[in-house]
């Protein structure tokens, strides 16, 4: 025998006992237990037996003696449902009766994006950052600082030192800064340099295209 | 008291480390502040020369950690100023004879004497830059107006803020607003767009220094000098006082006008 608490109140599992002697026990159980089980309300799940109004009735008002409400009877036999019923108890947990609330598919507009890892800091000359993924950095990129990624390479600031994006041979990896003027900038086996400065600097990414790193504008 | 400890430090050297020790030194000092100069640069030392005290020198740096000597005694009093004080380094030492743990004590004992300890760093990165930036509470990094240089400054900014002692401050030595007019030389504020600190000091180029230093009497005190107000400029920014920042050209403006006239007439 399973005793659990729920929402609607006791629940005692006497699905795999034979009625009589299950009945037995409860009446043992809550005769043990009178605290626990007096005040209380009790649903049992009697499972397949087959119980008409007599004995559900005779076990109401025995139990209703001791203080305890029989409030249900979860049970997979219909005439044993209807019993119940008839009887004026519940025959569904609060639980179940909920429906069970079906997964929703992702939409196609969750991204579960890609690792990366971010610095909020000015890389000045003699700092390394050599990760695994993509690597973001809020600040500059000194002339004198590295960075080795497997993936792409996002700088929020001037870029200036050595980069390496897709470093394990994604070609496919992209370097973009809001002024792009690395000392090195290489993309998976390709090898950049950067041409003299000229004007105000812009936003730019860099990619491989037909076997040579480009750098274009950024359009936004 | 509780003394300042300021280290000046460059990474890369030549840059006038020694001399703005000194010249800080002088101008704080002439204000009636207590102050030490420590030259931490053990075998190569050279600010007693520039503050012309190398003849007076008995004990050193080393000797006084190394307790042969009393801290006050080491400390050589200034010709001119009785409120400044050198301890110089130890010449037939090397770095390794000073831990970062023994200038840190060297200075909380000079703490409760004086108002400003300012340690002069050796170049570089080692172990002597480390024993000058371990006790400091304030950095400031000297660069010139020139790529090696503020690379090297890049570099050490960056150590200063890895050990906790940032953000330093910059002295921009040796500019020449001629050159940076005519776009040879960097300007101070290229330098700080680099280099992202706050800037203390700018300090014209100019040949009184290299005379003052060689007489053993630091350019602060020759008033006629650029330079040496430069230099007086920043002792007040670091006591606090809000300093307008020099006009870099007025002087040499004139005689870039003068040029000009005579380049145009020919």
């Amino acid at each position: 025998m399973e005793i659990k608490g729920t929402k609607d109140g006791i629940l005692v599992n006497l699905e795999n006992q034979d009625w009589l002697e299950a009945k037995g026990d409860l009446v043992g159980q809550i005769d043990a237990r009178l605290d626990f089980f007096n005040g209380a309300q009790l649903i049992l799940d009697v499972g397949n037996n087959v119980l008409r109004a007599k004995e559900l009735g005779e076990l109401r008002d025995f139990l209703s003696e001791k203080g305890v409400l029989l409030s249900g009877i979860i049970s997979q036999s219909i005439v044993t449902k209807e019993t119940a019923q008839m009887l004026g108890m519940t025959t569904k947990l609060t639980k179940l009766i909920e429906k069970p609330v079906k997964k929703m598919k992702p939409l196609d507009t969750v991204i579960a994006g890609e690792a990366a890892v971010m610095i909020h800091r000015t890389m000045r000359s003699g700092f390394k950052v050599a990760y695994q993924g993509h690597v973001v950095v809020l600040g500059d990129v000194n002339p004198g600082a590295e960075i080795i990624a497997s993936g792409s390479i996002v700088v929020w600031g001037h870029l200036r030192g050595m980069v390496h994006a897709g470093a394990e041979g994604d070609e496919e990896a992209v370097v973009c800064a809001l002024d792009l003027s690395p000392m090195q900038l290489r993309i998976g086996s390709h090898v950049a340099v950067s041409p003299p400065e000229s004007g105000k600097p812009q936003p730019e990414i860099a990619s491989v295209k037909e076997n040579q790193i480009i750098a274009e504008p950024w359009q936004y | 008291m509780n003394g300042k400890v300021v280290t000046i430090t460059s990474g890369k050297g030549g840059v006038g480390k020694t001399t703005t020790t000194a010249n800080l030194g002088i101008a704080l000092a002439s204000t009636g502040d207590k102050v030490v100069c420590i030259d931490s640069d053990i075998g190569l030392r050279n600010l007693d020369v520039v503050m012309g005290l190398e003849n007076r020198i008995v004990y050193d740096l080393v000797d006084a950690i190394e307790g042969r000597c009393r801290t006050s005694q080491a400390m050589i009093r200034d010709k001119q100023f009785e409120t400044l004080f050198l301890i110089p380094a130890a010449q037939t030492r090397d770095k390794n004879a000073v831990s970062p743990s023994d200038m840190v004590r060297l200075c909380d004992a000079l703490r409760e004497e004086l108002d400003w300890i300012l340690i002069d760093s050796p170049a570089g990165i080692e172990r002597g830059f480390r024993n000058a930036l371990a006790p400091s509470d304030e950095v400031l990094v000297v660069t010139n107006p020139e790529v090696s240089a503020v690379r090297d400054a890049d570099r050490i900014i960056g150590l200063v803020e890895a050990e906790e002692k940032g953000p330093a401050k910059l002295i921009i030595n040796r500019i020449n607003p001629g050159m940076v007019k005519r776009g040879d030389m960097l300007s101070a504020d290229d330098v700080v767009e680099l280099l992202a600190v706050k800037l203390i000091g700018i300090v014209p180029e100019d040949e009184a220094v290299l005379v003052s230093t060689n007489h053993g009497s630091p350019v602060v005190l020759n008033e006629k000098s650029r330079a040496g107000q430069a230099f007086a400029d920043i002792a007040k920014r670091l006591k606090g006082e809000t300093v307008p920042w020099m006009d870099l050209d007025e002087k040499d403006g004139f005689f870039n006008r003068i040029g000009k006239m005579i380049s145009g007439g020919s």
